[in-house]
């Protein structure tokens, strides 16, 4: 299928009705799509070096509630370490991380987690040896509260809210990725593709606010790409959820963006929509050369 | 032949014995537990204890290396802190067992937060090395802060009583110790299908996704370190009743290798595999010991060189699984468990 095709299909599944098979009320906790003129995610002046590579300068980010941002630039621009800043991997030297109007910028990883920063990896960081269920039931951690003694005697609190949690993934999280069936799969024996789908389980099961994925479609075929595209845009529109994802296929990245902001050389050097980027010189030229531009 | 196995409720799939054979197996099984010390001879009573409190002290183990990846090579310091903790209160201050009991686990407990404190910043081979310590640390205290351990000649224990019946004999100690061992078994199977056993097994197998999806690395890691440093110590309780006397050449570094050594060989991160491990590790010196006690009687002067060969078996047996049975007796017993369900039929 050309690329063409592909996006033609995803532009026909945006028109489709949302997915709702259960008639149920969405189990987002709070009403589908954030109001679209908020920031929910800000990055200011983030300046990041190793010794004395700067893997990011300066670089200023918003992305606003209920959007698809993207972030592109060639290899080693820097992209994964802003999401690694974003979800707290990384201290940036300078700059500051706010979200949903709080700064996180010292806030540690488990803890933004808990705030509502959700996110996928480029090469799948799945627990390999746990089953399909218990990765996705992992995504849901910081949601539950049953201390490890209630946890160890099974009290009955601990025994609902295990049901609970349960019947919560497969309604919300399993059923809606389509892999209900591999629940019980140690994760390690699953294809690539998947494996991410499994990656994007658990981060939805942690009903995050803001979805960060690094790379979703890299090395899907084209089905797998398909599919996965779909995911997103329903996981946006379904839930509300704002997703800035890197990606380095341009026929995911142009149809599934309202924002692009590109990256090279660790500095943003343009950031606007799908058609801004697309004509913007300073761009042309970081991917193709001087000469092009 | 079973098909399939067909469950009407999430509740049904999240059971800890999940079909009609498993729970008339474990029926069968308890049965023969109550059953076991009215029948069995005073050796093997002897030897089933010892495997109770083993394997009760190798779960512990297993928790903490086979859930959470974090490797200890103090466990039996543990134990010996829950033994001492035990020996002293029930000795000096007349304290019943059951009070004895859990203060032993609750003080080693303790001992494991400050222990697995480091386990943030180092992993691996340090660790181990940080827990060895711990190990050289707390056998030299049990040895030499005699006003409270005794010293070399340790300490005597009256037997456990409780309401006037004594528990002085194999037979009824046996009840106590196989029913706390089993009871802690439940606790961490409950806690291997929960939250917090969810969050031991990422931090091992990937402790950055882990962290990611909201667990606390350290808060973590040094949970456990205590539940499996409570384990040790509840065993080491045990171990006080079931020999009424505590000396500090009990809880050498030897047997925290042994604890390595069940932990692999029964299957990291399987609670059956402990029981498993425990078993065999304790039956092969056992028949060692029978088969060296066979050859004197052709071979008079055996012993002295089949002896030391039960440490080059048991170092032999460690090596063997570790290359061609990563998953140990637990990964084995599921295959042949897979075999005979479709037995007569080839796959």
């Amino acid at each position: 299928m050309t690329r063409r095709a592909v996006i033609g299909a995803l532009r026909i599944t945006r028109i489709h009705a949302p997915r709702n098979q259960h008639g149920k009320e969405r189990m987002t906790g709070r009403p589908v799509g954030e109001s679209e003129d908020r920031d929910i995610l800000s990055v200011e002046g983030l300046s990041l070096s190793f010794g004395g590579l700067a893997a990011l300068t300066l670089v200023d980010l918003s992305v606003r509630a209920g959007s698809v941002t993207g972030i592109i630039g060639p290899n080693g621009a820097g992209k994964t370490s802003l999401l690694n800043c974003i979800s707290g991997f990384y201290r940036p030297q300078r700059g500051r991380v706010t979200f949903d109007g709080k700064d996180v910028t010292r806030v540690a990883p488990d803890r933004r987690a808990g705030l509502g920063i959700g996110r996928t990896f480029q090469n799948v960081a799945l627990f390999e040896g746990m089953s399909v269920l218990d990765n996705v039931k992992l995504g849901a951690h910081t949601r539950l509260s049953s201390g490890i003694l209630s946890t160890m005697a099974f009290t009955p609190s601990a025994r609902r809210e295990e049901l609970r949690l349960r019947e919560e993934v497969e309604n919300e999280v399993l059923d809606f990725l389509e892999i209900e069936h591999l629940r019980h799969r140690t994760v390690g024996s699953l294809a690539y593709g998947l494996q991410k789908r499994v990656d994007l389980a658990r981060a939805l099961a942690m009903r995050p606010r803001i979805l960060l994925l690094d790379e979703p479609v890299a090395g899907m075929n084209e089905e797998e790409t398909e599919d996965m595209a779909r995911f997103i845009l329903d996981v946006r529109e379904e839930r509300g959820v704002t997703i800035v994802l890197i990606e380095h296929d341009m026929g995911v990245v142009m149809d599934l963006c309202d924002r692009i902001a590109v990256l090279s050389f660790g500095e943003r050097i343009a950031l606007g929509s799908p058609d801004e980027i697309r004509r913007d010189p300073e761009v042309i030229r970081a991917y193709l050369g001087e000469e092009a531009a | 032949m079973i098909i399939g196995n067909h469950k009407e409720s999430y509740a049904s799939d999240e059971a800890i014995f999940r079909t009609p054979a498993t729970r008339a197996w474990m029926g069968i099984a308890a049965v023969a537990a109550l059953v076991f010390p009215f029948v069995a001879g005073d050796y093997l009573l002897y030897l089933a204890n010892l495997m109770a409190v083993l394997a009760l002290g190798a779960l512990g183990l297993n928790i903490l290396i086979g859930f959470t990846g974090q490797i200890s090579l103090g466990h039996a310091a543990f134990m010996g802190v829950g033994a001492y903790a035990t020996a002293i209160l029930a000795s000096r201050f007349g304290l019943p067992f059951w009070i004895s009991i859990p203060a032993g686990g609750a003080l080693a407990t303790g001992a494991g937060m400050v222990v697995g404190a480091p386990s943030l910043r180092i992993k691996g081979l340090y660790l181990a090395i940080a827990t060895l310590s711990a190990q050289v640390i707390f056998e030299w205290i049990f040895t030499n802060w005699t006003s409270v351990t005794g010293g070399i000649r340790g300490l005597n224990v009256a037997p456990a009583s409780i309401a006037g019946f004594r528990l002085d004999t194999d037979e009824r100690i046996y009840f106590l110790i196989v029913g706390v061992t089993v009871v802690h078994f439940l606790l961490a199977t409950n806690l291997r299908r929960s939250r917090w056993g969810r969050a031991f097994v990422a931090v091992r197998d990937r402790d950055v996704a882990a962290e990611i999806v909201g667990v606390n690395l350290f808060r973590t890691k040094i949970l456990a370190f205590m539940v499996s440093s409570y384990y040790a110590g509840i065993a080491g309780g045990l171990w006080v009743y079931f020999t009424k006397v505590v000396t500090p050449e009990t809880f050498p570094l030897s047997l925290s290798i042994q604890f390595l050594a069940i932990v692999i060989v029964g299957g990291l991160g399987s609670i059956k595999g402990t029981v498993y491990g425990t078993v065999f590790m304790t039956l092969v010196p056992e028949l060692l010991k029978a088969g060296t006690g066979l050859a004197r009687v052709v071979w008079p002067t055996a012993q002295s060189y089949l002896f030391p060969l039960r440490d080059v078996v048991f170092g032999l047996l460690i090596v063997v699984f570790l290359i061609f049975e990563p998953h140990g007796l637990a990964e084995v017993w599921n295959r042949v468990k897979r075999f005979f369900s479709l037995w007569p039929f080839e796959k």
